[in-house]
């Protein structure tokens, strides 16, 4: 099998991102070549800008050195300029006469910055702000000159600008708008912004237009206005703009518009031909930020391997301005109309202005100065389309959960030393998390977790992760989007398409689903498998197979691995009520096996720590208790206060609900653990306010909460319906269980589910359709129907492999 | 004149059929306990039961390719080379395995 020709022809960070995507999942498929304009390999282009103003080197922003092209087999042209493609041949033709044939060419040729054609333009001193050379140029002048003017008060004008004070120049930004970066801000944020800036040395023209450059000696010395106005300038840098680079494309017969015309799939008019990057004009749009032209490189390295799935749809994107102690975020459309409304919060003496724009209920923009926490989280609200009008009422006030216990109450990276611990799991301080971003070229919550640990165990840091990465990487950052984000690295389909999938195809198995669902590894991964084998036990339970090898140890073993390699074993007692007869048995186990701990849980079970997993069989046997299923994604316990039967205030038997609840639902297993509790009084002893499901008796009835949490994130459950009869709080709560069971994504608690679709689409499909409430219920009783407890069964002998060890 | 104990030799660890599939087996030795890994395309690896990272046992936790990912913090090891993937480092001793005649042996 000969393998397929690819060529690449621009060598900048799209292209280098799309050729990494493919060789991660096709990487025999071609033989790559690469030509490069620039003399440099793939660099960080977005870290300039920390560059010029001294905070980094240049062998700081390499992604891919000349080594990556070399270890992975990559011919690369560095220099070289591609300045004609022969489509009838298939070949492309380089400046100095090296050609090379394609079976697939890709074009990533960037953008050129736009060049004002006023007088005076190619005098010395005058440049762009674009790419090492640039910024090399301006490093050099400011250490010979005094006097710079920026023209464009955009991003890259203000970085530029920012840059050259830093390294002790006096700059002038000159702006043709009535306010700085008004594609991104409005004039009030704007406004905020100029002062600040101002503070730092730097003085603003606006509404100016440069009439012509004024120069000495062939060196650039002033700039006029049109108003006749003139500044001493002896470095000019352009920062108006850029335009796609679509010369080599056009010359080919390519269809091009504002850029090279391409569709879903990232293919040209000519369909061997491809593109991504700041050349691509997608859907009549032109990207020049990070984020999407890397959504684009992952869609054509997939289109490449020949995987028909996944395709670009265009993206949403955000701003971040990288000037060191300015907090400016802007995402989405900030102008307003008749159909939208704002919400506004501003403190011009505290510095701080935020205002959100809402269309039918759902984010269409924001714009933050001064405290931009909350920008990753309006970005994802906005990006997933999801409604806020439950939460409207505190909207601004952010996401609460951002550093809770365990992280002083840190709630803004801006304001963190590097010093300061932001991963309290993995201990990782806020430099490590910069250091490793601006190394490492990071972009994504994943890269970072990947490469530090930070926010990869428990997940309460992710968002003060999310913001260093968005202050590091400025308009490169992209939060991670909940709504199209794939399961894992095996795929591009997202859970609830893989859900779907299982249901309509009745995918009965694992193997079946990776083989229908075209997965890129031959048996998926350790974050796919778990997953998939809920999702078919929860499709088809009964029918579907149970995989004992995709399940996570805990669940294999039935009881929970504990960090030397024991086990814990924690029996069920319904509703948190034991006998003397149990406890007799516990004791003589705990004797008989030398078990180290004896615990008591928080869930009012006895937990029993250091069990051999050879002993686990015999340890069940003697117990003969029933699984507590503690180390499952299950119903794990039901919490209960002693209620009626014993409490002067108790108006309701909360024990016995708690043990009704318990028997109808163990040995259910969930995207999640479960924890439900029963409270007899509206004193609540039982904690029903932090569970994924809370009763508590009131006098004339129960009332049901549902979501709550008190782990990783505490949040207080919510009042779902008041009911009078135990079998009806059975119902409520077994359909709402079920409904979590059928829809949400593995590893997300109720929570996360309920934050995800809104407590009303919970309450339509549990309240207002009394046939649908039963019919969920129904659907539970028959997958719990003749569950077999995995602890009888293995004292009976099942799957002893899995409990005895071999010796030789 | 060789002590046997030290020179490494072939020996018999159980029939193929009684690992799992994408699973493994615990074999006790006299260095410890050493991890038998089966794949889906009845590839056997031996590595020994400890991760780089904590020591996690690495016979508990999930196969998938030619990986194993660790049960007590989730690095993912390489069967054939018992190094941890990028950007985590690391690595687990390995051990000659084979398979003959429906037999694994282990050489140790």
């Amino acid at each position: 099998m000969k393998k397929m020709k690819l060529v690449m022809v621009g060598n900048g960070m799209a292209g280098a991102r799309a050729l990494e995507e493919l060789l991660k999942i096709a990487p025999d498929l071609y033989d790559i070549t690469v030509f490069g304009a620039e003399p440099h390999a793939n660099y960080n282009r977005i870290l300039l800008s920390p560059v010029l103003a001294g905070e980094m080197t240049l062998q700081d922003i390499m992604l891919n050195d000349e080594d990556w092209y070399r270890d992975n087999g990559i011919k690369l042209h560095l220099g070289k300029k591609i300045v004609r493609i022969d489509r009838v041949a298939r070949k492309v033709v380089a400046a100095d006469g090296t050609e090379e044939r394609y079976d697939r060419l890709l074009l990533s040729t960037g953008s050129n910055p736009f060049i004002l054609p006023v007088p005076g333009k190619e005098l010395d001193g005058v440049i762009t702000y674009r790419d090492i050379a640039d910024t090399e140029a301006m490093i050099v002048a400011s250490g010979k000159f005094r006097h710079a003017v920026v023209i464009g008060g955009g991003l890259l004008g203000l970085e530029a600008a920012n840059g050259l004070r830093l390294r002790g120049m006096e700059v002038t930004v000159v702006h043709l708008m009535p306010w700085l970066m008004e594609r991104q801000l409005d004039k009030t944020a704007a406004d905020m912004l100029q002062k600040s800036l101002e503070k730092k040395g730097l003085r603003f023209l606006l509404q100016k237009e440069t009439a012509e450059i004024v120069g000495r000696d062939g060196r650039v010395a002033a700039v006029r206005f049109k108003d006749g106005q003139e500044i001493a300038a002896d470095l000019l840098v352009m920062a108006v703009g850029i335009r796609p680079n679509t010369d080599l494309a056009q010359s080919a017969g390519l269809y091009c518009n504002r850029g090279i015309v391409v569709n879903d799939t990232m293919q040209t008019f000519d369909p061997v031909i491809y593109a991504v990057g700041e050349c691509v004009a997608h859907r009549g749009i032109v990207y020049g930020l990070v984020a999407p032209l890397f959504e684009m490189a992952k869609v054509c390295a997939n289109h490449l391997a020949q995987f028909g799935i996944g395709r670009y749809e265009g993206s949403v994107t955000s701003t971040k301005l990288k000037v060191t102690g300015i907090d400016v975020f802007s995402a989405g459309n900030f102008g307003g109309g008749p159909d939208t409304e704002e919400i506004v919060l501003h403190d011009s003496v505290g510095g701080i202005y935020k205002k959100l724009l809402i269309r039918d209920n759902r984010i269409i923009g924001s714009v933050m100065y001064g405290d931009t926490v909350d920008g990753a989280w309006f970005f994802q609200l906005m990006r997933d389309g999801q409604s806020v009008a439950e939460i409207r009422d505190h909207l601004m006030f952010g996401q609460a959960h951002l550093g809770n216990a365990g992280h002083q109450g840190q709630n803004k990276a801006a304001a963190m030393s590097d010093i300061m611990e932001v991963c309290g799991c993995n201990g990782v301080a806020k430099g490590s998390i910069t250091r490793a971003i601006k190394e490492k070229g990071l972009f994504t919550l994943d890269d970072v977790r990947k490469h530090t640990k930070a926010s990869s165990s428990c997940g309460s840091c992710t968002g003060l992760v999310e913001q260093i990465l968005a202050s590091t990487v400025g308009g490169a950052y992209t939060p991670q989007a909940t709504v199209t984000k794939p399961m894992c690295g095996c795929t591009e389909l997202t859970h609830e398409e893989v859900r779907k999938a299982i249901r309509a195809q009745k995918l009965l198995s694992i193997p079946r689903v990776i083989d229908a669902l075209e997965w890129h590894t031959p048996n998926g991964c350790a974050s796919c498998r778990p997953a998939l084998n809920f999702y078919l036990i929860a499709a088809w339970p009964h029918q579907a197979e149970d995989d004992p090898q995709s399940r996570f140890i805990n669940e294999r073993a039935h009881a929970n691995i504990q960090k030397d390699g024991t086990y814990s074993v924690v029996p069920r007692m319904f509703g948190g009520v034991t006998t003397a007869g149990e406890l007799r048995r516990i004791a003589d186990v705990v004797d008989k096996y030398k078990i180290p701990t004896v615990k008591v849980t928080g869930g009012q079970r006895i937990d029993l720590l250091g069990v051999r997993k050879e002993d686990l069989p015999r340890v069940w046997g003697e117990l003969d208790m029933p699984s507590g299923h503690a180390y499952a994604k299950a119903l794990r316990t039901v919490k209960t206060c002693v209620g009626s039967e014993w409490c002067r205030f108790g108006v309701q038997d909360s024990t016995q609900m708690g043990i009704d609840l318990e028997k109808a639902f163990w040995k259910m297993y969930a995207p999640h653990k479960v924890k439900m509790a029963v409270s007899g009084c509206p004193r609540n002893c039982a904690e029903s306010g932090i569970k994924d499901v809370g009763v508590i008796g009131v006098d004339s009835g129960w009332e049901i909460y549902i979501g709550g949490n008190g782990g990783i994130k505490t949040e207080v459950a919510q009042f779902l319906v008041k009911v009078k009869t135990k079998e009806e709080v059975l119902e409520y709560a077994g359909a709402f269980i079920q409904l979590y069971r059928e829809e949400a994504r593995y590893l997300d608690r109720t929570v996360h589910y309920i934050q995800r679709v809104g407590m009303d689409y919970i309450r339509k499909q549990l309240m207002e359709d009394p046939a649908n409430r039963k019919a969920l219920y129904e659907r539970l009783i028959f997958a719990l129907q003749d569950e077999k407890d995995p602890w009888v069964e293995r004292i009976k002998g099942s799957a002893a492999h899995e409990f005895e060890e071999l010796s030789i | 004149m060789n002590d046997v104990s030290t020179v490494a030799q072939w020996r018999r660890v159980c029939p193929l059929s009684e690992i799992p599939r994408l699973g493994a087996r615990v074999v006790r030795t006299a260095h410890g306990n050493v991890a038998v890994f089966r794949n889906d395309t009845d590839e056997v690896f031996a590595l020994r039961d400890h991760c780089p990272h904590k020591g996690g046992p690495l016979s508990q936790g999930i196969v998938f390719g030619r990986h194993v990912a660790c049960p007590l913090h989730n690095w993912t090891i390489r069967l054939e080379d018992g190094k941890a993937v990028a950007p985590d480092e690391g690595c687990a001793a390995t051990f000659p395995v084979k398979v003959e005649a429906g037999e694994v042996y282990l050489q140790i």
